[in-house]
């Protein structure tokens, strides 16, 4: 057994995840089995691989776009965006209190 | 005109110039469709017939003051869910996401409007791209339209379902392991996914950041390279997009057949091997042998690590899903489930907002990424995506594009996988390798089994040779290879 529950209650605590009593064993069954293919990896020497975070800059080669200028330039997202709020007391988002005093 | 009549760029092209049919009349047209088929499929999500009749109106008031159109003038065109339109509900096939409008366009979303194609509206797919069935969506499963009672794959199932069924010219999926290929081979059409950084992201609303594209569905290779065309290019607004010219696709896939003669096209053994599908592996030898016959040299290949890109892939991904999700917790947009503290908030969200296969996908994430578990699975993962690309840069010194089967079976049943996440993940065998070696790759329909399934052929090009890519496709297109 790769995973159990103590550590699929962790990872949902990490993920804020609220799993009911009854999905608890499904995951650990499934995310078990899961672990389990993955572990073949491990048959591989990697010795001489550099970890590959992403493709762009090699694929692209002396092409790859220089990163923009940071330089401020006005926006008019807010109303937009805070219209989309499920709860927005302009220019905040509300949310239950965060900080116990 | 016949309700299914089949049109593409060129014929719309050529009917709004000589007159035939305007650009409102055809957006009405698919409306109709769409209406009178979309109850059995579910490819759709939302439609914007509001924003389908403006646009369609610019290109009949173009046309009439003689302008010339622009290249894509008129053809309706769907786009898959995890793709913001601006005022057009964007849900990611979640709950999470139900009431969600996007404030702006996805810059492939502006590029395709401002090339004069209509947006018909939103299309279904597996919660946030999450799966090869169509059936993680939150809003119910797609059918696939060549055989009811079976998946269409996924994610981009309604993409290419709507596609397939004519309900749009052409489609927007988005591929992470194989979300466009994947289903254009179980519904018969072809989908491209390009090289990582050659459509801009922007806009999309991001599953595996390292992995995700954009890219086109149609029913012919001549659309594909249209849509491609518009899309493609630098975009500032996306750091990882390529600042590689963009090649003429147009031109590429106009070329004559014999313009593909001499390429080496390369086949790996190791895709052939078990848990593919008898009539599959004998329908792809027979698209393989007719590029042959074309002229093309067949070089036999060896991709060692084919084999290791399922688990390299849902570290990988499900690493960066399990921070790009992080994003939703009820603060900011979409759903709120309230909570009397603000974790208790975020819990209460996301455990009503997410489907089980997010869930799963979130915590495989989180625990590959957790103290203690980060070296040996996701630093080790990205070595071995490494390995993988090595396999693919090693290949391209040999051979010019590379051939293999899109997908291990033809399209399954409804439910058929749902009770074994591992094995629905397997469905991506042979198309989650060239994902992670950040590779262009297009499936082309290659022949039906006995049952009448479609069959996909997957023909692989390395780091922006798309135009190579669309020039074999185009080139087995015309020689009948389609219906093998």
């Amino acid at each position: 057994m790769k995973i159990s529950r103590e550590d699929v209650l962790r990872v949902a605590e990490l993920a804020y995840l609220e799993l009911a009593p009854e999905e608890v064993e499904t995951y650990r069954r499934q995310l078990d089995e899961i672990l389990t293919y993955i572990d073949k990896l491990k048959e591989l020497d990697v010795t001489n691989a550099e970890p590959m975070a992403q493709v762009l800059f090699a694929a692209a080669g002396d092409a790859h776009p220089e990163l923009r200028e940071d330089v401020h330039r006005p926006s008019d997202a807010a109303e937009g965006i805070l219209a989309q709020a499920p709860d927005a007391a302009k220019p905040f988002f509300r949310v239950p209190k965060v900080i116990e005093r | 005109m016949s309700a299914g009549a089949a049109w593409t760029v060129a014929s719309v092209r050529e009917a709004l110039a000589a007159k035939k049919i305007s650009a409102r009349e055809l957006a009405a047209e698919y409306l109709g469709r769409i209406e009178k088929r979309n109850a059995e499929l579910n490819a759709f999500l939302a439609l914007s017939p509001e924003r389908v009749y403006a646009q369609a109106d610019r290109i009949d008031a173009a046309r009439a003051r003689g302008e010339a159109l622009p290249p894509l003038a008129g053809v309706p065109i769907a786009v898959k869910d995890v793709i913001s339109t601006r005022g057009t509900r964007t849900t990611c096939g979640s709950k999470i996401l139900e009431t969600y409008v996007p404030p702006y366009d996805a810059t492939a979303v502006e590029r395709l409007e401002q090339a004069g194609a209509v947006i018909l509206g939103k299309t279904n797919c597996d919660e946030f791209a999450m799966g090869s069935s169509n059936e993680n969506s939150a809003y119910g499963p797609v059918r696939n339209p060549v055989a009811l009672d079976r998946v269409p794959g996924g994610s981009s199932g309604g993409s290419a379902a709507a596609v397939a069924a004519g309900l749009a010219v052409a489609a927007l999926g988005t591929d992470t392991g194989g979300s466009i290929r994947q289903p254009g081979a179980c519904c018969g059409i072809p989908g491209l996914m390009p090289t990582y950084g050659r459509v801009s992201r922007y806009g999309l609303i991001a599953y595996a950041s390292s992995l995700d594209k954009i890219g086109p569905f149609a029913t012919n290779i001549a659309d594909i390279a249209a849509v491609l065309k518009v899309m493609a290019g630098h975009d500032p607004r996306d750091s990882t997009s390529a600042a590689v010219p963009v090649e003429d696709y147009a031109a590429e896939a106009e070329r004559p057949i014999g313009a593909i003669e001499g390429l080496r096209i390369g086949v790996p053994e190791d895709y052939f091997g078990a848990g593919l599908d008898e009539e599959v592996a004998a329908k792809v030898r027979a698209g393989i042998a007719l590029l042959e016959r074309l002229g093309c040299k067949r070089i036999p290949l060896k991709m060692p690590h084919t084999d290791y890109a399922i688990a390299t892939y849902y570290i990988v991904a499900t690493a960066e899903a399990s921070s790009n999700l992080a994003r939703y917790d009820g603060a900011r947009y979409g759903v709120r489930v309230p909570g009397s503290t603000v974790i208790e908030m975020y819990r209460k969200t996301r455990q009503r907002g997410f489907g089980a296969e997010v869930k799963r996908r979130i915590m495989l994430g989180t625990y590959v990424l957790s103290a203690g578990y980060y070296d040996a699975y996701y630093l080790h993962a990205q070595k071995v995506r490494a390995l993988i690309a090595r396999d693919f840069a090693d290949a391209f010194l040999k051979a010019d594009a590379i051939l293999t089967p899109t997908a291990p079976t033809p399209a399954f049943r409804l439910g058929e996988k749902t009770a074994d996440p591992l094995q629905m993940y397997l469905a991506d065998i042979y198309t989650v390798t060239g994902s992670l070696a950040g590779v262009p790759g297009i499936s082309v329909p290659c022949g039906k089994t006995r049952a009448g399934l479609p069959v996909g052929m997957q023909i692989f090009g390395p780091h922006f040779g798309e135009g190579r890519v669309l020039r074999i496709a185009r080139a087995f297109e015309k020689a009948g290879g389609f219906s093998i």
